[in-house]
């Protein structure tokens, strides 16, 4: 399956990129998937208080599902206003 | 009305389009870029947003507070990109029969917007930049 990985603000410069298409093997969630582009973006903060998640523009945990064709998106607490 | 716009906020138009004969009370929030954070002069700010994800949580924050505050109409406007000191990077409009919930509406709608709507700041100070992580 492919999902589509979004970075933002000090996300998407640890990254170094803004938007990553992953093809994962089997079955995810937003940890696992999380776990392999940390492998490939070394720079990335652990995911918890500094990283949160959105699976299809709705905020996700760790343990929610990620299907093919899902976009997912890491950013950090967010700072508007 | 929620919209993500990337020039200067035009608080008259919105007043025009919003506001109707049967408002008694007309509330209007606008948060400024402020000069200083943390002990360092900040000479500029930069909103960057997750723009789909933002729209859609702006837009949960009228519905609640249409249903939950006695207010008829709510706007939210909020500019991304680069903005310089003074400049206003947020406006919340709200226009109700009474003061008492548009005030407390608006309230409501930006506490929730600095908790809730994926939207970040970066500082930009004299001598470096830094991305804001979590509301103040």
């Amino acid at each position: 399956m492919t999902v589509r990985v979004l970075f933002f603000a000090s996300l998407a410069e640890a990254a170094g990129t803004e938007a990553v298409e992953v093809a994962e093997p089997g079955a995810a969630t937003v940890a696992s998937l999380y776990e392999r582009l940390a492998e490939r973006f070394p720079g990335l903060k652990p995911l918890g208080a500094a990283c949160l998640c959105a699976v299809n523009r709705e905020f996700a945990r760790a343990d929610s599902p990620v299907r093919d064709g899902d976009e997912v998106a890491f950013f950090p607490p967010v700072s508007g206003g | 009305m929620v919209r993500l716009v990337r020039e200067a906020i035009d608080l008259t138009s919105l007043r025009a389009a919003l506001l109707r004969p049967e408002d008694g009370a007309l509330v209007v929030f606008e948060g400024t870029v402020r000069d200083h954070a943390r002990g360092r002069r900040v000479c500029a700010l930069e909103y960057q947003a997750y723009e789909p994800m933002a729209l859609k949580k702006l837009e949960e924050i009228c519905d609640r507070a249409r249903r939950d505050f006695d207010i008829r109409e709510i706007a939210i406007v909020h500019r991304l990109g680069r903005l310089l000191p003074g400049q206003c990077s947020v406006a919340i409009m709200i226009c109700a029969a009474h003061r008492a919930p548009a005030f407390e509406a608006c309230r409501f709608a930006i506490d929730s917007l600095k908790k809730t709507v994926p939207i970040w700041k970066k500082e930009y100070y004299e001598d470096g930049a830094c991305w804001i992580e979590s509301g103040d």
